[in-house]
């Protein structure tokens, strides 16, 4: 194929996503700066929490899956901030406009890049959580990384979107958490449920009214929030 | 250039004294010309205001905010915009109330001030929806950008609701159901129901009231941004 022809061919949206996700995650990869930040931040998140509670008084196994997937949003925050924060120097985001892609394809690939970063945290603080909480993971710990998917979707779906807009504003990263928090309500409800079921080992029919309504946030959210984004870019 | 006196200043905003008049009208009538409830005593006339601010701040305000946000985006009229964000302000402010009142009847009658039902959640969040709408707004000056992105938070908002108030239903729920607008008969005398109509009525013209003054204002702020960008 001549070199030319590999210019002008126009990516398809999922091609071009998968494009702009990997340009993110290399960005992340060379300097490091947002992972490791977001993760020493985690680290610290869960052994603060342990001491905000009497571990007497509460077991621990009953703390554990509201401090995971509180930090879990607070830890997200961190990445969402960054990922359009990133497109603001030497406004790169007008490079990507201009690029023969698709503005759908540019948020699922900033919410591709955001998931895979989330998802990455919450990989560590799961362990992390397992171990100062002194959890039984065994046997759960798959379910519990398919529920971590699951909630990071709905997270970065409305997250990334916001995050286009937070950055436009004169507040930038202070309102972020000020749009985003209610609507992780739906998110970390349903996520902190069905952890606590499955870690008391309950049978999977009480978790999975709550399941239904993060797979349904899920699908509303990504759809509402791709058809949504072109409206935060300049015109 | 245009001049800022194109739009007539209101000098007597006749709607806005009609409403306060009927506000205290009903108030006048729900505290001296309204049978106590059995049960729970005076604490019960609250719900005059709580129900009705309710009703104006939840169902009005935030579908006016959720439906002038979606024809917005399809229409990129100005005045759908003005109309999103007046909603949204006067939402709060009811909202507001709603969340100031319900604590007051939920101590002597549940025992405490708040609880985590689905009903009370739900408003709490639309309250700091609310809240972020208007931040948001504040945060961005180019009006056009501005218009787009409130559209925006304002059509995830409804989507939202769904969500947050399934979500706090499972978790429990306590507050009372509905007593008027239920497919049974209303179970209330008819003396309290014509003290809760006349507090709806009230309400919805306060609601207009304050949906127009921050209209106007909102056009008046328009004209003069538009004045001192030709000016610089």
């Amino acid at each position: 194929m001549p070199a030319d022809a590999v210019v002008r061919a126009r990516p398809g949206l999922l091609r071009a996503a998968l494009l702009i996700a990997a340009k993110d995650l290399a960005i992340e990869l060379r300097t490091r700066s947002a992972i490791l930040s977001a993760l020493a931040f985690t680290l610290l998140a869960v052994v603060i929490f342990f001491f905000a509670w009497d571990a007497t008084a509460v077991a621990s196994i009953d703390l554990a899956p509201g401090v995971l997937w509180v930090i879990f949003t607070f830890s997200g925050l961190l990445a969402l901030n960054r990922s359009f924060a990133l497109e603001q120097n030497d406004r790169a985001l007008d490079a990507l406009l201009a690029s023969p892609v698709d503005r759908e394809s540019i948020f699922l690939g900033k919410a591709l890049g955001n998931l895979v970063f989330v998802c990455l945290i919450q990989a560590c603080a799961i362990p992390a959580v397992a171990l100062f909480y002194n959890l039984p993971l065994t046997g759960v710990w798959p379910a519990l990384l398919a529920l971590t998917v699951a909630a990071a979707v709905g997270l970065v779906s409305v997250g990334t979107l916001f995050s286009a807009m937070a950055t436009n504003t004169r507040m930038a990263e202070l309102l972020l958490p000020m749009l985003a928090l209610p609507f992780f309500v739906p998110v970390v409800m349903p996520a902190a449920q069905v952890t606590a079921r499955l870690l008391a080992g309950r049978p999977m029919d009480e978790a999975w009214p709550w399941l239904r309504i993060l797979l349904a946030f899920d699908l509303v959210f990504l759809v509402a929030c791709t058809l949504a984004f072109p409206y935060t870019l300049e015109d | 250039m245009p001049p800022l006196r194109d739009e007539p200043r209101p000098i007597f905003d006749w709607l806005f004294a009609v409403a306060v008049l009927a506000v205290a009208a009903t108030y006048v009538r729900a505290i001296y010309f309204t049978p106590l409830e059995a049960a729970q005593g005076p604490a019960q006339k609250i719900l005059y205001v709580h129900a009705t601010a309710a009703f104006v701040g939840l169902y009005l305000c935030f579908g006016l905010v959720a439906v002038a946000s979606l024809l917005y985006l399809w229409l990129k009229d100005e005045k759908l915009d003005r109309a999103a964000a007046a909603a949204a302000e006067v939402g709060v402010v009811f909202t507001t109330v709603v969340l100031c009142t319900g604590p007051l009847w939920g101590k002597p009658i549940w025992g405490a001030w708040w609880t985590w039902d689905a009903r009370l959640t739900l408003t709490l969040f639309l309250w700091f929806v609310g809240v972020g709408y208007i931040i948001l707004r504040g945060a961005v000056e180019e009006p056009q950008m501005r218009a787009r992105f409130s559209a925006v938070l304002g059509i995830l908002a409804a989507l939202l609701v769904p969500f947050i108030h399934l979500s706090v239903y499972l978790f429990r729920t306590l507050h009372p159901m509905p007593i008027l607008l239920k497919p049974s008969a209303p179970s209330m005398p008819g003396e309290m129901q014509l003290t809760f109509f006349m507090a709806f009525v009230a309400f919805t013209l306060l609601f207009a009231a304050f949906l127009r003054a921050r209209y106007r204002l909102a056009v008046r702020a328009d004209l003069l941004a538009a004045r001192e960008e030709g000016l610089l």
